[in-house]
């Protein structure tokens, strides 16, 4: 069976019946992380060129051969336009008014630090500028290694990685878990082995730049029937102004292990557009599994977006092996923009590829988030549950592609993107693109759009329920089929925002 | 007296539909109010719950000493007054748990009672579901999600037990029933009859009124109430039908 290319698009411009939903939207909508951390850092002046490209090299004391990677996807970005195909819009983004490397930096331990950049030195921990320690103590991250967490973190503050916990436990299984900087030095071969092979450098033109200035991210790294016991995860914090986040997360599965991964993200307020251009590569080995969860709260903007982030992120992965698993799982809720499309090359046979996303926005914010599915192997699998919820002005658009080769006898696709309109000023859109090019794939695609309905809240309110109850309650059912794949805490993290951004006055 | 409607008129995007109601429900009544399709029965029942798009241009209604007319649809419900309702409402992805806890708990913190936690509820909800033949999976399904039309009204008369509220208002509760089903919701209503519980009932058919047997019959023509009798009334409109009525009132 194979049932094509449904394009469908659905706008709301109705009357004022839902103003009291806006109301409810309106009041206070706090965003609890959007404090600022006043600490010495060094900042590069704003500008690109390749004498900064050389220059955020050299304050990482990289090899040559990761120079060479950066210079060469400099050159090929200068070459390139920026993308406006995406259903979002803003300005032409001004490349040469942002800050392309920013790091705390403590005045009475300038050498140790210089080390812990370089990633020579373990001990880092203990030298954490006390500000940017409290700062992720108020986001909730732990970033001391006191024994309790049952997680290990990587926590990045602006361009560099600040600590990362539980890597001795870690080690003892022989997997890697450092900040990506520490991967350039200590697992060079890996790093060569893998960078850019599932997103080259010239993929797209927010890759090539990161390519070009990537700051920091993480490095994982699974040996073959590990399965790694705890979740690893890294916070990602931007806290200066004007300045760029371009992490570069590189995760490999060996063969047969598993690893749960997740990734959390918060900015100050800022009046101005703080810009986020981060890759993701993954690697799944044969017969292993990779969940990688992300709960993105970056900074939205004020009441008309001004100053948000702009969120413009590639990340792939690729099932390498038989019977891989890469399942995919997001709650966007934050971002004025989000360009965000985690998708699954889907090689080895028998392999699995999962996308989970709900994805809120509010006010004027805009995202168009979705997933890209490629088969290549046979008996590939790939199951899509989007779930778009769009309030306020904001515009919500899921676009996915679904691509079965010629080589993938048997592969089967299931999509279900689901959107829920609440207000009367709000857009849902739905781009599913489906090329089928193997006679026996299965490719299944389902898509509704609803609103919060006048009847769902009265069907509440007159069993007693609260609007704000009523309202939370059907949003988060909405979201469930979701929430259910994302680890626990990441869970209630997600019920949480979601309250948050919706109601304003819940916590 | 539960319930004093004093002339109400009221509209829907500028359609005048309600043309003066009168009706008194005493505490412990039973009234059915039959009439045929488009008289304004579905629109009584929605004003009284405190549905938005009704919008009242005259008249009064007293609810247990307060004015209904000024309080919001939860405020009522908070005060007891419970609507069946002729299409229950889908709720994908709420369990039909939460959902009646949630519900509940909030009724009860306004009658001042204490919330009632995970297990104290699922007792009462046992109890309660036992009662009207419900299967105990109902409640972890999401709200009437893939329900029946009968498992609906089911749940709907579940809901009402478990409110307790003071007046019950059931708003073609017997459209789109089996037999089997409409004897199992008129068994939920007449035991949840009390004292100091009342019933308004709208039906377009006397079928559910044989279960129920109302203290009061009314007939809603055109806005307004036509007639008002006891039971025999409503076995009349079954032999006889609505018209002989109509047109009695409009040679009148």
């Amino acid at each position: 069976m194979v049932r094509i290319v449904l394009t469908s698009e659905f706008s709301m411009t109705q009357t004022t019946q839902y103003q009291e939903i806006n109301d409810i939207l309106q009041k206070n909508q706090h965003y609890k992380e959007g404090f600022f951390t006043t600490t010495a850092v060094e900042t590069f002046a704003k500008g690109l060129n390749e004498s900064v490209v050389r220059a955020i090299s050299a304050k990482k004391h990289e090899p040559q051969w990761m120079l060479d990677f950066r210079l060469k996807a400099f050159k090929h970005w200068q070459t390139m336009i920026e993308p406006h195909w995406a259903k979002a819009e803003y300005e032409p983004i001004d490349y040469q008014d942002y800050s392309y490397y920013s790091a705390p930096e403590c005045g009475s331990c300038s050498e140790s630090c210089d080390k812990a950049l370089d990633g020579k030195d373990h001990t880092q921990a203990n030298q954490i500028d006390p500000e940017v320690a409290k700062a992720f103590a108020s986001l909730g991250v732990p970033i001391n290694d006191d024994g309790e967490a049952n997680i290990a973190v990587d926590a990045i503050f602006d361009s560099v990685s600040i600590s990362t916990t539980k890597r001795d436990d870690l080690a003892k299984l022989g997997i890697i878990f450092c900040s990506f900087s520490e991967a350039v030095h200590d697992y060079p071969e890996l790093v060569q082995q893998y960078i850019g092979t599932v997103v080259p450098h010239h993929d797209n033109f927010f890759a090539a730049l990161n390519s070009a200035v990537a700051s920091d991210g993480t490095f994982v790294y699974v040996p073959p029937g590990v399965r790694c016991p705890i979740d690893l995860s890294t916070y990602f914090r931007i806290n200066e102004a004007k300045t760029g986040q371009f992490e570069r997360t590189i995760l490999i599965a060996d063969k047969g292990s598993y690893v749960s991964y997740l990734e959390g993200c918060s900015a100050p307020v800022r009046d101005t557009y703080q810009l986020h251009a981060a890759v993701v590569e993954v690697i799944v080995h044969e017969d292993a599994e990779v969940k990688y969860s992300t709960v993105q709260n970056w900074y939205p903007g004020d009441d008309d977006c001004q100053g948000g982030i702009l969120n413009f992120v590639t990340k792939r992965g690729i099932c390498e092996g038989k019977n891989s698993k890469l399942s995919w799982t997001q709650a966007e809720t934050g971002s004025a923009i989000t360009w965000k499309y985690p998708s699954c090359i889907l090689k080895g046979d028998n392999s699995i590829g999962e996308f989970y996303s709900v994805a809120l926005t509010n006010r004027r914010q805009q995202a168009d988030t979705g997933t890209k599915m490629i088969h290549i192997g046979k008996n590939t699998s790939s199951t899509i549950i989007s779930k778009g919820l769009s309030a306020g002005r904001s515009d919500n658009t899921y676009r996915g592609l679904v691509k079965i080769l010629p080589s993938a006898e048997g592969a089967r696709n299931f999509t279900q993107c689901d959107s829920m309109l609440i207000g009367d000023q709000c857009g849902a859109h739905t781009f599913p693109y489906i090329e089928v090019e193997n006679p026996t794939a299965q490719v299944e695609h389902e898509a509704t759009t609803s609103r919060i309905g006048e009847d769902q809240l009265f069907y509440c309110q007159q069993r007693g329920i609260s609007e704000q109850d009523a309202i939370s309650m059907i949003v988060n059912g909405f979201c469930k089929e979701v929430f259910k794949e994302l680890p626990l805490e990441f869970a209630q993290e997600a019920e949480e925002l979601l309250a948050i951004s919706l109601e304003g006055s819940v916590g | 007296m539960l319930l004093n409607i004093n002339n109400l008129h009221a509209q829907v995007e500028e359609k005048s539909i309600l043309k003066g109601i009168n009706l008194q429900l005493n505490p412990g009544e039973v009234h059915a109010i039959m009439g045929p399709n488009g008289s304004g029965k579905s629109t009584l029942s929605s004003v009284l719950a405190g549905r938005e798009e009704y919008e009242v241009t005259e008249g009064s209604v007293q609810y247990d000493g307060e004015d209904l007319l000024e309080m919001d649809a939860e405020a009522r419900a908070r005060r007891g007054v419970f609507l069946a309702f002729q299409y229950p409402v889908e709720i994908p992805g709420v369990s039909n748990k939460l959902f009646m806890q949630t519900a509940l708990n909030a009724v009860r913190n306004a009658r001042g009672q204490p919330p009632l936690d995970m297990f104290d509820f699922e007792q009462v909800a046992a109890e309660q579901m036992k009662k009207l033949e419900m299967s105990p999976v109902m409640l972890e399904r999401s709200v009437n999600v893939g329900f029946s039309g009968g498992e609906k009204k089911r749940n709907d008369i579940f809901q009402m037990a478990m409110l307790e509220p003071k007046l019950c208002i059931m708003d073609e509760t017997d459209s789109g029933l089996d037999i089997d089903a409409l004897r199992i919701v008129a068994e939920g209503v007449n035991a949840l009859r009390s004292p100091d519980r009342s019933f308004l009932i709208v039906t377009h058919y006397q079928r559910l009124l044989d279960y129920i047997k109302p203290d009061h019959v009314h007939v809603l023509y055109d806005g307004q109430i036509i007639k008002s009798g006891g039971f025999e009334l409503a076995q009349e409109l079954e032999e006889k039908g609505y018209d002989h009525l109509i047109q009695a009132y409009q040679e009148a």
